[in-house]
């Protein structure tokens, strides 16, 4: 699958996404929903090196380099979490190092849930869009080494 | 424990007499909220209680009327402050039948209670080789300080193991009791799976062998009497905010000849007798313990939460919890893949549970869209929850606040919630 549109065009359509879904159960219905269509992750990726830590859940992430962009795979136990996966996955895979780097994480704040989730469930959020970037800094200074 | 079927609000009435669950509720102004439009369902009592308009209104009253530094004024207004302070450890000594309110050291929680005397007596006693005893079903905060403690001392924790119902296994605490046992720090009532342990037995063990005993009482100053005479414990800690009083105060009580023998904590103000460059003298316990301005307003929230409390009579309070315990695990045992994790014989309203195939972290969200607050995850017990396998739990824990119509409510909540999840 290649990703021909720009990070801020997908976010943006993520954003209207979430603008028709009025009620919070609603939005979380829709992130459980996404998060169920993630296909699970080759049984060997589930390991300590991949995992990205958060209080109440576990995430795992890997990644490959592909023709100047980066493609992430990822998975989480616990369904809402994986939702969220999902959505950071749309939005910054298939993407290059300078693409996600420049990326404006504007668009969480905008669908409201960085606001929503709470305090522990928001360090997983920001643990996993961290690690995101430090993969595109990676692979960056790999390219120009 | 009696498991009763079709338990109705009736029923539950007429068996504890004098009980009007519907009445005392009308204490808590914050169960009339609402929740995303729904009536607040509070069962997370475990990790913090809500709080009676008494004891609001005490604090109030205090700020308004009585504030001032304690100990230390001339004036009448410091009286006023001093008097209502220790008023409170007064009421804090009878209420869990101290010989001497001395022995009633105002702390900012048991975790504060745990690191004063992991500190004070461990670094005073502890020597290389020597061992301090604790449980597989300890909070992180009965584990932690003691293993600070060994590692700088070089003595060595050991752990007395959990069976698969959540109870101790005493025959491996009486051959973990040796000679080189010195200290002995053990949870009444565990937090995430509501196990009620015989820490009489436990304490008699101990003094066998002249070990000393610390009672972690969190869990159950909120739902039993305690009396600290009748255990024999050298220390018991518990904290204010899970027994209805504010956060920010927690009692730990020490036989006197133990804390006399203790050097201080923390130092400061208000715990000195002579000052000079050369040498301080400290005071007595309990001031000595009590360096600096303490929670003054949270010392006194705590004794009006303690008497609010004797004021609905403990027998009473214990007599419908033990319903709501009963109609609650039956609700929960009739849920398809629900596993109860703690069926010890002996607990309080506290169920903690997994259910095949659905996250925690899922059904407590989807349960706050329903106005039901749970908690989950590992509820600071990451040894215990290994024990049983699982990394994390729904965990319900009620007071005598709830009402079987909650727990019904709760109970069809997650059904609904858990065919959302898997569906």
């Amino acid at each position: 699958m290649t990703n021909t549109r720009s990070i801020p065009e997908i976010q943006e359509e993520i954003v209207e996404d979430f603008a028709m879904l009025e009620e919070w159960p609603d939005k979380y219905e829709y992130l459980m929903n996404i998060g169920k269509q993630l296909p699970r992750l080759r049984e060997e990726a589930y390991n300590e090196e991949n995992k990205v830590r958060g209080c109440q859940s576990n995430v795992w992430m890997i990644t490959r380099f592909e023709d100047g962009k980066i493609i992430f795979e990822g998975d989480s136990d616990a369904l809402i979490v994986k939702g969220l996966v999902a959505l950071l996955l749309k939005v910054f895979s298939n993407h290059s190092p300078d693409e996600i780097l420049n990326a404006d994480m504007g668009f969480l704040e905008r669908i409201g849930l960085q606001a929503h989730l709470s305090a522990t469930r928001n360090n997983g959020l920001s643990a996993m869009v961290k690690q995101i970037k430090f993969y595109a800094l990676a692979y960056k200074a790999k390219m120009t080494a | 424990m009696t498991a009763i079927a079709n338990t109705s609000s009736e029923k539950i009435q007429k068996q504890s007499k004098g009980f009007d669950v519907h009445a005392l509720r009308q204490d808590f102004p914050i169960l009339n909220s609402t929740i995303y439009g729904k009536p607040l369902i509070y069962f997370d009592n475990a990790a913090t209680s809500q709080k009676p308009k008494a004891v609001i209104d005490r604090l109030v009253q205090y700020y308004e009327h009585e504030n001032a530094n304690i100990h230390r004024g001339v004036y009448h207004l410091s009286d006023l402050a001093s008097n209502a302070y220790e008023g409170a450890r007064d009421i804090v000594q009878k209420s869990i039948n101290a010989a001497h309110k001395e022995e009633i050291i105002f702390v900012r929680g048991a975790t504060e209670g745990i690191n004063l005397v992991a500190s004070s007596w461990g670094r005073t006693n502890l020597k290389a080789g020597d061992e301090v005893l604790i449980s597989q079903m300890e909070h992180h905060a009965n584990i932690v300080p003691w293993q600070l403690i060994c590692e700088e001392k070089g003595a060595i924790l050991k752990v007395i193991p959990v069976d698969e119902n959540g109870e101790l296994i005493l025959s491996a605490f009486h051959k973990l009791l040796t000679e080189k046992t010195k200290f002995v720090s053990i949870v009444y009532v565990s937090n995430s799976i509501g196990t009620i342990n015989p820490v009489k037995t436990i304490i008699e063990s101990a003094h066998k062998f002249n070990i000393p005993v610390l009672v972690d009482a969190c869990q159950a100053a909120p739902h039993l009497s305690i009396d600290v005479q009748e255990l024999d414990c050298e220390f018991l800690v518990y904290s204010g905010h899970k027994i209805f009083a504010p956060t920010g105060i927690g009692v730990l009580y020490g036989k006197e000849h133990y804390l006399n023998a203790m050097p201080p904590y923390q130092s400061g103000g208000d715990m000195i007798n002579i000052v000079t460059f050369e040498k301080t003298t400290f005071k007595e316990a309990p001031h000595k313990f009590e360096a600096g301005t303490p929670d003054i307003s949270g010392a006194i929230g705590l004794g009006a939460a303690i008497e609010y409390i004797n004021g609905i009579g403990r027998s009473n309070i214990h007599e419908y919890e033990e319903t709501l315990l009963a109609h609650a695990t039956q609700k929960l045992s009739e849920i398809d893949g629900l596993r109860i994790i703690g069926t010890a014989k002996n607990k309080i309203p506290v169920i903690s549970f997994s259910i095949d195939g659905a996250h925690p972290m899922d059904i407590g969200t989807l349960l706050d869209f329903e106005g039901i607050a749970i908690r989950t995850g590992n509820h600071c017990t990451q040894p215990l929850l290994d024990r049983f396998g699982v990394s994390a739990t729904c965990r319900a824990s009620l007071a005598f606040y709830n009402t079987v119509e909650e727990i019904d409510f709760f109970a069809d909540s997650l059904i609904k919630v858990i065919k959302k999840i898997k569906s």
